[in-house]
């Protein structure tokens, strides 16, 4: 298959979400034998294309109307460059980057899409994707029928891919900004630094739940925990909605997917909304004051206590080491 | 103005998930369904942008689907939709059919604006919306924690995995919701009571001109279960030697 992926990136490097994509798109163009090529959109992208271009070969849509993304013109940018039979798959992680423009473009391309994928197969001349559904009470197989297939990946179900041996090749495209469309105007970006890691890029994650009851203690208990293990923090929807932390905290199936080394869930009851994000984790800790709480059907460790008091003993312990 | 919001019917999201016999969809028997969370979310936008204008603003609701789906679009009706309206599908449609046949609405009943979930939490899919918008050719602002009504169109803050992001789209548009846009209404009785009276009205997939062309073709499903045994630890001591000398994550 002639694959494409869509790369996010920070203006000098691909994110780690995309290089995990890369890796699903490497796998698979062995598996064909096809190839890879890695599609960026931005504007002054020098410095990332030759980041990239370490992994793959690079196509390159480089220019002052693609500065912000939006929607509508970078969807277009990626159709005209997959369509008309270029690509055969049309690839990139299932981030909101790409929930919102991948999956327009995909309208552009056909419509034959599966989001969030977490497995695939190729036998018999197909591709099988593997995705959950109903917040990940099943996994479902599914067959795209289509032009051109689109594929959004969970970036934890895959490993990142690696530099290649020679880099790839760099190609500019062109873009005829007067034709592209210009309904969407970018206002801003509002985004809380915390000083932490990304929530889905950390080896350790340090959750609360609706036992922490503001946003003072938030910082107290569950911020200084996670700053002494390294890790980042994130949270249920229950105090994203009440404004104790900030939505890209939540994890979850709305939310963001999560699968670290080490998930602690604190203070968190388990509903199955909240554990479609964070089941995958390596080893889970749930410490709950209630010991029929859901979530330590799916921990390897769990403590029934008040977090009020465990969370401050563990902090201590944890610095008098 | 019109604003047209589609409407998927769910099973109840706290009800337990299991895979058929036939091993290839959900066993349905037991379940209750809804209205899915996040229309319910714009419905209830739409909702007040009607209450709030001084210009008429009427809510259409749109369900693709079987006969079952009369009980979800009844409850938009109680929300305060002026009309609702289904079409007819004797069996499930994936996202890029369902916004094919909501182009051919969208045709018939010239909106100026679709509200519609980010997601169904059903295929947990997140395309239908950016899908009718790629082909409508409208503007599109997922994922709206905030609608604003402003001079030539909508101001809408959207939450990214990045933070809230600010765009402002020209009219007519596609917004999808999260969960932060509102808290959606109860219907009241009489409101129950007055929906009740009220015709849904129906098309067909012949009358829109349109056939199905299914994408997604599901080849298996299974149930997944957890299979970790929780270690009860009494102490956080315990607990830090576990983390430190047997899973040695920390
Ligand atoms: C459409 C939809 C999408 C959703 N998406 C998500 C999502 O992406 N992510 C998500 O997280 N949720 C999501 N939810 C919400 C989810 O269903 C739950 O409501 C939510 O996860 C509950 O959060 P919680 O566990 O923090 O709160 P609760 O369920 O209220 O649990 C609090 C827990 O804390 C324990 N506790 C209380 N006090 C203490 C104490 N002092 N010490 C120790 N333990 C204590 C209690 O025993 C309880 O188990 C979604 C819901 C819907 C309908
Ligand atoms: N069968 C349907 N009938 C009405 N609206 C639908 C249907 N399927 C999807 N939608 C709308 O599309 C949104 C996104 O669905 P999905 O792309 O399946 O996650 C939902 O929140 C609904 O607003």
């Amino acid at each position: 298959m002639r694959i494409l992926l869509i790369a996010e990136h920070n203006g000098t490097h691909l994110r780690t979400a995309s290089r995990c994509a890369l890796g699903f798109a490497n796998q698979l163009a062995v598996q064909t034998d096809g190839s890879v090529t890695c599609l960026l959109l931005g504007s002054g992208l020098d410095e990332v294309a030759a980041d990239a271009a370490r992994f793959a070969d690079v196509l390159v849509a480089d220019d002052e109307a693609l500065r912000s993304p939006v929607a509508d013109r970078y969807a277009r940018v990626i159709a005209d460059v997959a369509g008309a039979g270029a690509f055969d798959l049309v690839t990139a992680a299932a981030t909101t980057f790409a929930k919102d423009i991948v999956a327009r473009a995909g309208g552009l391309l056909g419509g034959a899409m599966a989001s969030d994928v977490i497995a695939h197969e190729w036998r018999d001349d197909r591709l099988l994707l593997q995705r959950p559904m109903y917040a990940g009470a099943v996994n479902a197989t599914v067959v795209l029928h289509g032009p051109v297939q689109i594929v959004t990946v969970r970036p934890s179900a895959y490993e990142e891919a690696a530099v290649k041996n020679r880099p790839g090749s760099i190609e500019k495209i062109e873009v005829d900004a007067a034709a592209l469309p210009n309904h969407i105007q970018f206002e801003g970006l509002a985004s809380k630094e915390t000083g932490r890691p990304d929530v889905t890029e950390a080896r350790v994650v340090v959750s609360g739940g609706r036992a922490i009851k503001n946003s003072e203690d938030f910082e107290r208990l569950i911020g200084t925990l996670a700053d002494r293990l390294g890790a980042a923090t994130g949270s249920s929807r229950a105090l994203v909605d009440a404004g104790i932390t900030p939505n890209e905290f939540q994890v979850g199936q709305t939310g963001k997917i999560v699968a670290p080394e080490l998930y602690m869930a604190l203070g968190i009851s388990g509903a199955v909304q909240h554990l479609a994000g964070m089941k995958n984790s390596q080893v889970i800790v749930a410490i709950n004051s209630d010991p029929d709480a859901p979530i330590f059907e799916v921990a390897d460790y769990g403590l029934v206590g008040d977090v009020y008091e465990l969370i401050p003993e563990l902090i201590e312990k944890l610095d008098g080491d | 103005m019109k604003i047209l919001v589609p409407t998927k019917r769910v099973p109840d999201t706290d009800q337990r998930i299991r895979v058929a016999a036939d091993g290839l969809s959900i066993d349905t028997s037991m379940l209750p369904f809804v209205v899915n969370p996040f229309d319910a979310i714009a419905l209830e936008e739409a909702v007040r942008i009607s209450e709030e204008s001084s210009q008429p603003v009427e809510v259409v609701a749109v369900g693709v689907g079987g006969d079952e789906y009369e009980e979800q679009l009844r409850t938009a009706l109680a929300m305060g939709a002026e009309r609702a309206l289904l079409v007819e599908t004797d069996r499930p449609v994936d996202p890029w059919n369902v916004a094919r046949l909501l182009v051919k609405v969208v045709e018939r009943e010239s909106p100026n604006l679709i509200i519609m979930g980010k997601q169904a939490v059903d295929d947990d899919a997140n395309q239908a919306g950016q899908f009718l918008a790629a082909l409508l050719d409208w503007p599109q602002a997922t994922f709206a924690s905030k609608v604003e009504l402003v001079e030539g169109g909508l101001r809408v803050d959207r939450e990214t995995d990045a933070g809230i992001e600010t765009v402002r789209v020209s009219l007519p548009a596609v917004v999808t919701t999260d969960l932060r846009l509102n808290e959606p209404r109860y219907a009241s009785l009489p409101s129950i009571m007055r929906a009740k009276k009220k015709t849904i009205e129906r098309l067909s997939c012949e009358e829109l001109g349109l056939t199905i062309e299914p994408r997604i073709e599901i080849v298996a499903m299974e149930g997944t279960s957890s299979d970790r045994q929780c270690e009860r630890v009494d102490s956080v001591d315990e607990l830090i030697d576990r983390l430190r000398n047997v899973a040695e994550v920390i």
